[in-house]
C-alpha cells in the first residue's frame, strides 16, 4: 500500500447491506447514529437505538447527511492556493505535494517562531486527544478549541467554582421540578438527547422559566417567559440570589457541608434587591420575588441551567457563575433531580482509554494567550482563540507563524470577521482540513479535505457521564472523492516532520487496540452496538464522600483561582445604557435545521432553511418608519452593510434587534449559501478584541448596530 | 380511510423538522416536493405567553380520496388492505391532475423525475414492520403510528397531571 492511499476499514466496500454505528457529524454535537449501507452507499440514517437516550431520533440536519455525502460542492482533492490569500486561485495537488507544502512551511515556521509558533483550532468534543497529541509533539502549547466564541465563559465559571468544567454537570430533567434557562435555546440549538429529555420532562409537568430579549421556540414551550432588557442577566441572578437568602430558600444542609463564602455572597448581594434590578432588567420585582417563592418549594429539584454559547456579553461569566452557585444553594448537586456528576470510568473500577498525549512528552512552553498562568482563570485545556489571533498580528507575547483550523471556521465563529481575516493573514502558513469549503478554508495556503464522517472513522471516544461510555464512530462507506480522515492526515504530516511514533499506526484498528489496551473492551463489542458502558447502572456519589477539585476541596463561591487573577468572585454589575433612535444591540441565534455556517449549502437544509429577517419592536420601528416586510440597512460600523427583509414583533426587546446566525457566506465555489442572507459575525465589528476578562469568551451581543430603512435601489426613502 | 392513524401530538413538537428530511431521504427527493410538512406559525400571544403552532401536515389518506379519481392513469391508487392512498409512479405521466385535485395540497411535484410524489406512510416501511420514516427518526417522539385503535393519545392523561402539578393555578397547560 502506497503511502498515500486511502485508509479504509476492511469491511467498507462489501456487498449486501450492513449496519454501521457512527455518530453523526452534521454539527459538533455528534449523535450516535446508526447507518444502513446497502451496497457501499448508505440508504438510511438514523439514531443509535442502543442508546435509550436517543432511541431511533435524528434532527433534520443528521438526515441532511445524506445529501452532503452526494454534494459535489465541497474539496474533492488537496488545493494549493495559487493566487492572493480568499482570491479563489487553486490548484488540485496531490496528497504527497500538499502534505510535503505544508511540512515545508512547518519547519520553516518552526525554524523562526519555535515549535510553540504553532496553533491549532477544533471544536472541542470527545475527539481532541488527536489534535492535542499532534501539536504537543511539534513542541507547541497553542491547541485552542472555538470555546472563545462559544461556550469559555461557563467553562471556565464553572471551574472557578466547582474545579471541572460545566461538561460535566449532568441535569437529571426527568425528576426535575423547574428548569430555569438563560437564554439557552433548547429546541433550536439542537442537541436531540437533550431536547427530547426536555419536551419529556415537560410533558410529565416540569416547570420552565425562560429568559431571554427575544422569544425563541424554547420561549414558546415555556412556562414563564420573561423578555429581559438585553444583556442584563447578570442583574436578575444578583436579585434572585438576594431573594434566595432574604427568604432564606436555600439548602442550609449541604450549604453548610460543602459550600464556601457564603458571607462573601451576603455581602455581594446585600443591596441587589427585586427593586434594585427592576431598571436594569425591565422586570417587576414582585415578579422576581414570586419565582423565588415558587422555587422554595420545588427546591431542590430546582435546576439553573449556566449556559451553553455564553460568547455574549462582558459579564456573561457572571451570569454562569451565579447560576451555578443558584444551582449549589439549592442543594441540587449529585442527586436525583438535579445537578449528576460526570464519573470517569475509575469511578466504577474501570480504566479509562489511552491517551495519544501519552506517547509525547509534555510541553513545558507557556501558552500564547496565558491561560493557566498570567490568566490563571482560563483554562489551557480550551485557550482563548482571540488571544491567538492577537498574537498573529502583534508577535506578543510571541508570534503565531502557522494556524491549522480543523474542521473549525473562525472567520464565522468569531465576532468581525474582517479583523479575524487580518490577523490570519500574518501567517506563513494557514492550513484548513474540513470536509467543506468553509470561509476561513478559502483564505488558506492548504485546503486538505477530510472525508466526511461516514466516509471516515474516528479515534475512540471517551464520555464520562452518570455512566461512562467508549463510542466509536466506524467508517460506513469509502469516500468518494481524493479526501482521507483526521488521524491519517496529523500523521502523515507528522512522519515528514521527522516524528513517527505519535502516531505510528498503519490502520485505525491498530490505533483503537492501543486507545483500549487493558480497559478490557474490545473494538469487535464496539462494533456491535456502537458504544459499551463501562457501568451496568449509575450510582451517586454519597453525601459524605463528595469532594470538589477546587483549592478548598469545596464549591467556591468565592474563589481562590478568581483571587489569585486579581478578579472578583462577583464582580458589582455594570449597568447597560439603552440604544436609542436608530440603535439597536443585535442579537442572532440557531434554528434546528442550521448549525452556523456549515448546514446552508447543503441542497435539504438550504431548501430548508427560513427567510432570513431582522426582529425589530413595533415601538422602535414605528419611529423609524419600518414597517413589517420593509427591507432594511443594518449598519455595524465597519465596511459591512446588510440589507434583510424587517419582522415587526413584540416578541423582541425594544432595545434589540436579532437575525439567524449562518447567513452570508462569501465562497462562491459553496453556491447554494453564497451571498444568502446577512452574516451576522461581519456586523460584530470591532468585537474580536473584545471579551470577557474572567472567562475570556467574546462579548458578540455588545455589537450595536443601526437600522434604517432602505429600498430595494438602496436610496433612501 | 385508510386503517391506520398517524398522530402529531402538537404540545410535544418542537417545529425542528426532522420528519420532513427524513421523510425525503427515505424516497431519495431533492429539492422541491415535501411529503410532510410542519406548517410553523407564531409566536403569537396567548394569556401572556408567546405560543408557536406547529401544524403537521401529511396525507390524510382519505375515504374517498379525490386526487384518485382525478388520476386519468390509473397511476394513483388506494391499497385494498390498508387504505393507504400511494402514486405508482411508473404510470404517472404528470398531468398533475391528483394536484389539482386534492384539497389539502398533498401531491407533489418532483422536478428531478416530472412526476408526482406524496406520502404513502413508507408503505415499504410499513411492510417490513418499520414505522414511517417521520415517525420514526422524530426528535421528540411526537409522531405516533398504529393502526387507528392502537395510536396512543396522550392528551387525557397529560390534562390530569397538569391539574395534579397546578393544584392552585389551575388549568394553565393546554391538552
Amino acid at each position: 500500500m502506497s503511502s498515500t492511499m486511502a485508509p479504509n476499514v476492511s469491511e467498507v466496500g462489501a456487498p449486501g447491506r450492513r449496519t454501521v454505528y457512527s455518530m453523526c457529524g452534521m454539527c459538533a454535537v455528534r449523535c450516535p447514529m446508526e447507518v444502513t449501507v446497502e451496497d457501499g452507499r448508505v440508504v438510511w440514517l438514523q439514531g443509535n437505538p442502543h442508546d435509550e437516550a436517543i432511541g431511533t431520533s435524528l434532527c433534520a440536519k443528521g438526515a441532511a447527511g445524506l445529501y452532503l455525502e452526494l454534494d459535489d460542492e465541497r474539496p474533492q482533492s488537496p488545493l494549493i492556493r495559487t493566487g492572493p490569500r480568499g482570491g479563489g486561485q487553486w490548484r488540485r495537488a496531490s496528497w504527497d505535494e500538499a502534505l510535503d507544502y505544508v511540512a515545508d512551511k512547518l519547519h520553516e515556521t518552526i525554524d523562526a517562531f519555535g515549535g510553540r509558533g504553532v496553533a491549532l483550532s477544533d471544536r472541542g468534543g470527545p475527539f481532541t486527544d488527536l489534535t492535542r497529541a499532534f501539536l504537543q509533539a511539534l513542541g507547541s502549547p497553542n491547541y485552542f478549541t472555538h470555546d472563545a466564541g462559544c461556550g469559555g465563559n461557563v467553562h471556565n465559571a464553572a471551574r472557578s467554582i466547582y474545579g471541572f468544567g460545566h461538561e460535566a454537570l449532568m441535569f437529571d430533567l426527568k425528576n426535575t421540578k423547574h428548569l430555569v434557562l438563560y437564554g439557552r435555546n433548547i429546541i433550536e440549538s439542537l442537541m436531540v438527547k437533550e431536547a427530547k429529555g426536555f419536551m419529556g420532562a415537560m410533558a410529565a409537568g416540569m416547570r420552565c422559566t425562560y429568559i431571554d430579549p427575544r422569544a425563541s421556540l424554547t420561549a414558546c414551550k415555556a412556562t414563564r417567559y420573561w423578555q429581559v432588557r438585553p444583556n442584563s442577566d447578570y442583574a436578575l441572578n444578583l436579585a434572585i440570589l438576594h431573594e434566595v437568602l432574604e427568604q432564606e430558600a436555600y439548602d442550609k444542609d449541604f450549604v453548610g457541608r460543602f459550600v464556601s463564602g457564603m458571607d462573601y455572597l451576603r455581602e455581594a448581594v446585600e443591596d441587589t434587591t427585586p427593586e434594585w434590578q427592576e431598571p436594569h432588567t425591565g422586570l417587576p420585582a414582585e415578579q422576581v420575588r414570586a419565582f423565588v417563592e415558587e422555587i422554595a418549594t420545588q427546591a431542590p429539584h430546582v435546576i439553573f441551567h449556566p449556559g451553553w454559547m455564553t460568547a455574549r456579553h462582558k459579564q456573561s461569566f457572571y451570569v454562569s457563575r451565579t447560576a451555578l452557585i443558584l444551582n449549589a444553594l439549592m442543594g441540587n448537586i449529585e442527586i436525583p433531580g438535579g445537578c449528576v456528576l460526570g464519573k470517569p470510568p475509575e469511578h466504577y473500577g474501570r480504566k479509562g482509554l489511552n491517551h495519544l498525549t501519552d506517547r509525547v512528552p509534555a510541553v513545558d512552553e507557556p501558552r500564547v494567550d496565558g491561560a493557566g498562568r498570567e490568566r490563571p482563570q482560563w483554562d489551557p485545556a480550551i485557550g482563548m482563540l482571540h488571544q491567538a489571533l492577537a498574537a498573529m498580528e502583534t508577535g506578543q507575547p510571541y508570534g503565531i507563524g502557522a494556524y491549522f483550523a480543523y474542521r473549525h471556521d473562525p472567520i464565522t465563529g468569531l465576532p468581525d470577521s474582517d479583523a479575524t481575516q487580518r490577523a490570519l493573514e500574518h501567517l506563513r502558513l494557514l492550513v484548513s482540513i474540513d470536509v467543506r469549503y468553509s470561509e476561513t478554508g478559502w483564505l488558506a495556503d492548504v485546503i486538505l479535505p477530510e472525508s466526511t464522517y461516514l466516509e471516515r472513522a474516528n479515534i475512540l471516544c471517551q464520555m464520562n457521564g452518570p455512566v461512562p461510555v467508549f463510542a466509536m464512530r466506524d467508517q460506513a462507506i469509502a469516500p468518494r472523492f481524493d479526501s482521507r480522515p483526521a488521524w491519517w492526515i496529523f500523521r502523515e504530516i507528522l512522519r515528514r516532520m521527522g516524528i513517527k511514533e505519535v502516531l505510528d499506526f498503519e490502520t485505525i484498528e491498530e490505533l483503537w487496540n492501543y486507545q483500549l489496551d487493558g480497559t478490557g473492551v474490545t473494538v469487535a463489542e464496539l462494533r456491535e452496538t456502537g458504544s459499551v458502558s463501562l457501568a451496568a447502572a449509575p450510582t451517586l456519589i454519597p453525601r459524605g464522600e463528595l469532594r470538589f477539585p477546587t483549592p478548598s476541596g469545596t464549591i467556591e463561591i468565592e474563589s481562590g483561582l478568581l483571587e489569585q487573577a486579581g478578579l472578583a468572585s462577583l464582580a458589582p454589575y455594570v449597568p447597560k445604557a439603552a440604544p436609542t433612535g436608530d440603535r439597536f444591540v443585535l442579537l442572532f441565534a440557531k434554528t434546528a435545521t442550521l448549525a452556523h455556517g456549515q448546514s446552508l449549502n447543503n441542497p435539504l437544509l438550504n431548501e430548508r432553511a427560513p427567510e432570513q429577517v431582522l426582529w425589530i419592536h413595533p415601538d422602535r420601528a414605528g419611529p423609524l418608519g419600518i414597517a413589517d416586510g420593509d427591507e432594511v440597512e443594518v449598519d455595524g460600523g465597519g465596511a459591512y452593510v446588510g440589507t434583510i427583509t424587517a419582522r415587526v414583533t413584540p416578541w423582541i426587546h425594544p432595545e434589540a434587534v436579532f437575525m439567524l446566525h449562518g447567513y452570508g457566506a462569501t465562497v462562491p465555489l459553496a453556491r447554494r449559501a453564497f451571498g444568502v442572507g446577512v452574516a451576522d459575525q461581519r456586523l460584530q465589528h470591532g468585537k474580536l478584541y473584545d471579551f470577557d476578562p474572567a472567562g475570556g469568551g467574546n462579548a458578540m451581543t455588545e455589537t450595536v448596530v443601526r437600522v434604517t430603512p432602505a429600498t430595494p435601489s438602496g436610496g433612501r426613502r | 380511510m385508510s386503517t391506520y392513524a398517524l398522530h402529531h401530538d402538537e404540545a410535544n413538537c418542537i417545529g425542528c423538522r426532522a420528519c420532513e428530511v427524513h421523510c425525503k431521504t427515505n424516497k431519495d427527493l431533492g429539492p422541491g416536493p415535501d411529503p410532510c410538512q410542519v406548517v410553523i406559525i407564531g409566536p403569537v400571544d396567548v394569556g401572556g405567553q408567546p405560543r408557536t403552532r406547529f401544524v403537521f401536515m401529511p396525507c390524510f389518506h382519505c375515504e374517498d380520496p379525490w386526487c384518485v379519481k382525478a388520476c386519468p392513469t390509473g397511476a394513483m391508487q388506494q391499497r385494498e388492505e390498508d387504505g393507504i392512498v400511494f402514486v405508482e409512479s411508473s404510470r404517472c405521466v404528470g398531468c398533475k391532475s391528483c394536484i389539482a385535485a386534492c384539497p389539502w395540497g398533498t401531491p407533489q411535484w418532483d422536478p428531478a423525475t416530472n412526476k408526482v410524489v406524496k406520502c404513502d406512510y413508507c408503505k415499504d416501511r410499513v411492510d417490513a414492520g418499520l414505522k414511517p420514516a417521520c415517525v420514526t427518526t422524530c426528535v421528540t417522539g411526537c409522531l405516533s403510528f398504529a393502526v387507528a385503535t392502537e395510536v396512543p393519545d396522550p392528551r387525557r392523561e397529560r390534562y390530569a397531571r397538569a391539574l395534579v402539578a397546578e393544584p392552585l393555578e389551575g388549568h394553565e397547560a393546554s391538552p
